[in-house]
């Protein structure tokens, strides 16, 4: 018999619990893809540059949009913090170059940013999954989970991604913080987020938006999209095409 | 058996004194770094990993010593290596403690180490690095204390430990794969990029983990008046020999496919470590260092007379750490990184703080192996006397 009323309250016991434990346990789960009214959708973003197009003038627009909205820090030295930025065709098509190049051609300032990767390498060697990829294809960071290891800037075949070695609101006035976004504190690796707040306001990349005309920005998956159709109707190359990350900004050409 | 540690000559504590005085000052450089963050190492965009996580390369090879008389002793009963295991098996402790250590120090954020554990990620290389290396260190904490308090009891090691033992063998081979693995699965990173990765982490493993073991024996025989036998230093001697024969071919075939072929991505990493491009040389001086250090020591060795002397063989084994510590602990790192993916070219010379920090670091394992191998030895004097 004692035995029994053991078991009795045993069982009692563990139903209390999961009484408890269980719909609680449901109501996360419901709460974890919350659906954002308004937001634009996509199965695939990508980006297309239109390099024929792109001055100076336009690419100092698209770099200030992003790193004022952002708060990304303009540190003078090699532990600079970048998103977007500029460099020449040379260094970014590598592989394109050769001795007998149209004439100014390999010094031609082109734009560069994180590729958002279809299999990116970066959110493969994370060691606690602050980087991966959404739904939509976007990269994202978790600054909050980032221990700092930078195996992913090791990861990164595009030198896409910038570690704060210090504060960066060492490098920011105070007066002139964009609220939009978090400021990052120091040990943390950040990189381009396609802007992933802001489509899911229902608004486009910021550069996109500086940049008028000349970033295009839409779901790859849509026939109709304007990206798809900018690809259709234009020659267009991927940076280290060889390397099967399948980078998702694409270069008009 | 710990009691054996507080109990030493004016020598013992004087050496121990010295190491905390170095531990101190790398402390303290670590609190620095701690308060500004990374920003007071000389890394940056490119080079993103430097000296910390280049020790942790050589030292996962150096902690692979112990592996090497364990298979002579458990799988070919090559009794030699009985009376001097537990000294591997500590050293092993010992530097896996320090590679623990330069994971931390590389950390940007250091209090969210736990992370790694608290969001497993099969798929990040480093999870596993982190998994092996825990492991191989309780492997051998646990291996070495019952098996060296057994002897002390005068009696056999249990035998539930046998499989710890025999597990030990295949867990040691895996913290060098896994470590070498960190680097050889990276797309466009060239350098990196090639299969022989863990056989040359292996073989400059097995080179450099036995050369350290026989200069420490040496000295062990000169401060703590214990020879740990001839015939298991002449063994250690051989697998030196061999192992460093093979790493040396390994590296020579990297430079043939990089070479023969002419493909410039891997050619410009190799240009750039042996001769320097746009005018920095600076890693391409050490590395010629390393390649004579490492060619010298092998025609040394090659010929048993001179290993049978001690003084030639210890020599040759400073030889053999010279040339694996430049390649592992400064060549291999940076070079991966440079020319960086925007075809870049630039010198990484590590600052005052990372390099006080290194050393630091470097005490600590010097202060374990210390106190593990005071223990081991007494407890050994105390059975023989």
């Amino acid at each position: 018999m004692k035995s029994s009323r053991r078991k009795f309250i045993k069982l009692a016991g563990l139903t209390a619990l999961g009484w408890s434990v269980c719909p609680s346990l449901a109501s996360a789960r419901s709460n974890r893809y919350r659906k954002i009214p308004g937001a634009l959708k996509a199965d695939r973003w990508a980006m297309a540059i239109d390099i024929q197009k792109l001055s100076d003038e336009v690419m100092q627009k698209a770099i200030e949009a992003c790193h004022r909205l952002h708060n990304v820090p303009d540190i003078d030295s090699r532990q600079n913090v970048k998103w977007i930025w500029v460099e020449t065709f040379k260094p970014l098509f590598d592989d394109q170059v050769h001795a007998h190049q149209m004439e100014g051609k390999e010094k031609l300032p082109l734009l560069t940013l994180c590729n958002h990767c279809d299999t990116p390498p970066c959110v493969r060697v994370c060691p606690t999954k602050a980087t991966f990829k959404r739904h939509d294809g976007i990269v994202l960071m978790d600054f909050h989970r980032c221990i700092g290891c930078r195996f992913c800037m090791a990861g990164c075949p595009y030198g896409s991604r910038s570690f704060n070695y210090s504060d960066p609101r060492r490098f920011l006035n105070n007066d002139e913080l964009s609220p939009d976004y978090p400021t990052r504190s120091k040990g943390v690796v950040e990189k381009c987020e396609f802007c992933a707040h802001l489509v899911d306001q229902g608004e486009r990349p910021a550069c996109v938006e500086a940049a008028e005309g000349v970033l295009f920005f839409g779901d790859l998956s849509d026939p109709d999209s304007e990206v798809r159709r900018v690809l259709r109707d234009r020659y267009s190359l991927v940076r280290k095409a060889k390397l099967g990350t399948e980078p998702q900004v694409y270069y008009l050409i | 058996m710990l009691e054996k540690a507080i109990k030493g000559s004016a020598l013992y504590w004087i050496w121990l004194l010295g190491l905390l005085a170095v531990i101190g000052a790398g402390f303290g450089a670590y609190l620095t770094q701690l308060e500004h963050g990374l920003t007071v190492t000389a890394l940056d965009r490119d080079v993103s990993w430097g000296l910390y996580i280049a020790q942790l390369t050589f030292l996962v090879g150096v902690a692979a010593s112990a592996v090497m008389m364990v298979i002579p002793k458990y799988l070919h009963n090559h009794q030699a290596f009985a009376r001097m295991l537990i000294l591997g098996e500590f050293m092993a402790v010992a530097t896996i403690i320090m590679c623990l250590l330069f994971v931390i120090v590389d950390l940007g954020q250091p209090q969210r180490l736990m992370n790694v554990v608290l969001h497993p990620t099969p798929s990040s290389v480093l999870f596993w690095d982190m998994v092996v290396l825990n492991g191989y260190l309780f492997l051998n904490i646990l291996i070495g204390w019952v098996t060296l308090q057994a002897e002390r009891k005068r009696v056999g090691p249990p035998r539930w430990i046998k499989p710890f033992i025999y597990l030990s063998i295949p867990w040691a081979i895996s913290i060098h794969t896994v470590t070498a693995y960190l680097y050889a699965g990276l797309p466009g990173r060239d350098f990196w990029l090639t299969a022989s990765m863990a056989p040359s982490f292996l073989a400059s493993a097995f080179a450099a983990g036995p050369a350290l073991l026989i200069l420490l024996a040496f000295a062990v025989k000169v401060f703590a008046k214990w020879d740990p036998g001839r015939e298991a230093i002449q063994s250690l001697a051989k697998i030196v020999t061999y192992a460093l024969a093979a790493y040396l071919f390994l590296i020579g075939c990297k430079i043939f496919t990089a070479g023969y072929s002419m493909v410039p991505d891997k050619l410009a990493h190799w240009q750039y470590l042996y001769f320097g491009l746009e005018g920095h040389t600076m890693l391409a001086t050490f590395m010629w260092v390393s390649t004579a250090a490492g060619v010298t020591a092998l025609l040394i060795l090659l010929f048993p007379k001179n290993r049978q002397s001690d003084n030639i063989l210890a020599f040759a084994c400073v030889l053999v750490l010279i040339c694996t510590w430049i390649e592992k602990g400064l060549g291999l790192i940076t070079t991966g990184f440079v020319p960086t993916p925007m075809k870049e070219v630039l010198t990484y010379a590590p600052t005052g703080p990372e390099i006080l920090i290194t050393l630091g670091i470097y005490g600590i394992g010097f202060l374990i192996i210390t106190v593990l191998w005071k223990v081991g030895i007494d407890v050994r004097k105390e059975i023989e006397a």
